[in-house]
């Protein structure tokens, strides 16, 4: 599993739906685990298999259908609303994606993305439903996510658009860095800020 | 400079702002239960560290508690082993825990308010997106991910972009029958389930000021279903009142001193937010939702949206939830058949939510086909609705009151609602799957809750009180 982010080519998984919450990319149940490892498995697993049974998988859900892989999730408005749980960004990690666009994420989702170095590309709702065309017409497309020159390109069409990304955490994906290092080197002016107050 | 309540709190967080990027922002109070904490514990031990502020942290388990029978070992191994780990990491790591049995435990937006915990001013997270909750008290409270939970632990600190700040203004009087979950349920039907993703929210109005504290709550726990990073309310004379003599407030001097600060906090007169939006209480009636987010509601007298009322854009998100849900465009949502009434979660399961449905049950029994369910939110108010025989008033109605948990509002304990069975829940989430694979959910009020409990069909509460 990368634990950094350049640039990204790579095929995609269309996913077309709205407002996706966290319940639907990982079942409660599938919370008790203590360790971040193996919730790949259980990514959208109640909208992948009939009746929780891995034998029975839905023939009309994506991740079922082997025209469609790659590294990128595409999904439509709002991905990511509710819950806070990280596992939600653990399952799409482990289920090899490490870009996520979508024309609008959830807040909580997108810190969790990114501390897990899932790249969340946020694009206009046009270029999504370009991109959505674009797969829908030829699913070997690939996706040009370019982090250091922060743009989506479809290999196809040659449509580009650029998108946002603060240069802090655009320099931490690049490089690896983790948030707890930066704090926990922080440590001396935390301490003086308590003792202020 | 005019400021905002929320600026003020903010300012007075900030450790460090970084050029280009976020802010170091310190953290007064973090709250963690079993499901989300076992993985950053895990993080710490693998760095070699200890836990930075551990009297600043305060644990309960919750989500993955029973609500019958408490006392016995929890059935479910997974379950079992997750509280028990929690246990564990706060022994190892010095850390309070209200574990089961305990008399402060409950579900942690709860207890938090109830003893005294949550205080105006403050900054809090929680590994829980409903840590909103603690935002009625006028301070900034927010939901986070396990890396987050692991890096407040370490650090007492977060890396934190300041969010745009939205006010909603609800100015007027509730009409009866209409009570703090129809408002919120209202506003983020108004304005979907992500039209406050980015902003932090503050509610404002006089509708807003004349709600309790459990009330209050309420609304603001609600604030991340229209994807706001968290809601506030400005601290007041009820906010004050309410918190006077809980186990954990300020005493004597302190809380003269901490009460005059408080004062300070309300947004100042000509302060600027980024949005605002303004509602009038008297268009408010019973809400209830159709589908399969929490934008997704009505009036309890409205239909579902009929096809020609949907953007052609959000048609398939549109009829994929009416599919799961069993319901048909354009149809009238009264009368509807109920099979369980959930009446718990952090939304509402406070003693007033309580005394409210008691209220209205009083003398009435509950339909014969309906299976009902009273989950209170804490052993504390367990505690204080037997004390006022409130548990006698649901005995005989045939409601069941369990003990303290997340129960039923999400699927991870033993309280499942059954596939395709429809539940009217004061909880907060309508997903899919959400309290048990295929079970579909209609959320509302405690009292819209109560009357369809009666009747047995989704059901105006205005005509039964």
């Amino acid at each position: 599993m990368s634990k950094s982010i350049n640039i990204v080519t790579s095929t995609a998984v269309p996913l077309n739906i709205e407002n996706i919450d966290t319940d639907q990319i990982i079942p409660a149940r599938f919370l008790k685990a203590t360790s971040r490892d193996g919730f790949g498995k259980n990514l959208f697993r109640d909208w992948r298999y009939e009746n929780d049974d891995e034998a029975q998988p839905k023939a009309d859900f994506v991740l079922n259908n082997p025209t469609y892989s790659g590294q990128i999730l595409v999904a439509a408005k709002n991905f990511g609303c509710g819950s806070s749980r990280e596992h939600a960004a653990w399952s799409i990690k482990d289920a090899g994606f490490d870009v996520v666009i979508s024309s609008f994420f959830a807040d909580i989702f997108k810190n969790n993305a990114l501390n897990n170095f899932i790249l969340p590309v946020t694009v206009s709702d046009a270029f999504l439903a370009q991109i959505f065309k674009a797969i829908e017409a030829d699913a070997k497309t690939t996706l040009e996510v370019n982090l250091p020159e922060q743009f989506v390109k479809i290999s196809t069409t040659g449509e580009q658009e650029s998108f946002d990304i603060n240069s802090y955490k655009k320099t931490c994906l690049i490089n690896g860095f983790d948030d707890i290092d930066y704090l926990i080197n922080m440590k001396a002016e935390i301490e003086a800020y308590e003792a202020a107050r | 400079m005019a400021k905002t309540l929320f600026d003020k709190i903010w300012e007075k967080h900030v450790v460090k702002n970084i050029e280009g990027g976020p802010s170091v922002f310190y953290i007064d109070k973090h709250f963690i239960h079993e499901v989300t904490s076992p993985q950053a514990f895990k993080g710490l031990e693998k760095r070699g560290m200890q836990v930075f502020r551990p009297k600043q942290i305060v644990a309960t388990p919750d989500h993955n508690v029973p609500t019958l029978n408490q006392h016995l070992p929890i059935k479910e191994e997974l379950s079992r082993i997750q509280v028990q780990t929690l246990k564990e990491n706060c022994e190892k790591f010095g850390i309070e825990m209200y574990g089961l049995g305990h008399p402060f435990q409950g579900i942690v937006h709860v207890i938090g308010p109830e003893l005294g915990v949550t205080q105006p001013g403050m900054t809090m997270v929680c590994g829980d997106s409903h840590t909103s909750t603690h935002g009625a008290f006028g301070s900034i409270a927010f939901g986070i991910g396990t890396s987050e939970v692991e890096m407040v632990m370490a650090t007492q600190c977060l890396m934190q972009s300041k969010p745009k700040l939205m006010r909603i203004n609800v100015e007027g009087t509730l009409n009866a029958g209409v009570v703090s979950k129809d408002i919120i349920l209202y506003i983020i039907a108004l304005i979907s389930a992500s039209g406050a993703t980015g902003y932090f929210v503050e509610f404002a109005g006089s509708a807003i000021r004349s709600l309790s504290m459990e009330a209050r709550m309420t609304i603001c726990n609600m604030s991340i279903e229209m994807g706001a990073r968290g809601g506030m309310i400005a601290p007041d004379e009820v906010t004050f009142e309410y918190m006077k003599g809980r186990l954990f407030a300020p005493k004597g001097e302190e809380w003269e001193k901490a009460v005059a600060y408080w004062r300070t906090l309300p947004t100042d007169a000509g302060a600027s937010f980024d949005k605002e939006i303004d509602i009038k209480a008297e268009d408010i009636e019973p809400m209830i939702t159709y589908g399969t987010n929490p934008g997704m509601g009505i009036g309890v007298t409205g239909h579902v949206p009929a096809l020609n009322e949907i953007d052609e854009q959000e048609k398939p998100s549109f009829e994929k939830s009416l599919h799961y849900m069993g319901f048909e465009p354009g149809a009238e949502i009264k009368g509807k058949k109920v099979d369980y009434v959930f009446i718990g979660s952090c939304t509402n399961s406070r003693i007033e939510d309580l005394r409210m449905v008691a209220s209205f049950v009083k003398g009435k029994k509950k339909a014969d086909d309906v299976e009902v369910w009273i989950v209170p939110g804490s052993k504390q108010v367990e505690k204080q609705a037997i004390e006022e025989g409130i548990d006698k008033i649901f005995e005989e109605a045939g409601f069941q009151l369990r003990q303290p948990g997340c129960s039923a509002c999400l699927g991870m304990n033993e309280d499942k609602i059954p596939a395709g069975k429809y539940c009217i829940s004061t909880s907060n989430r309508n997903f899919e799957g959400r309290q048990g694979a295929g079970a579909r959910t209609l959320l509302a009020s405690p009292l819209t809750a109560a009357a369809a409990a009666v009747t047995g069909v989704v059901t105006d509460v205005r005509e039964l009180i």
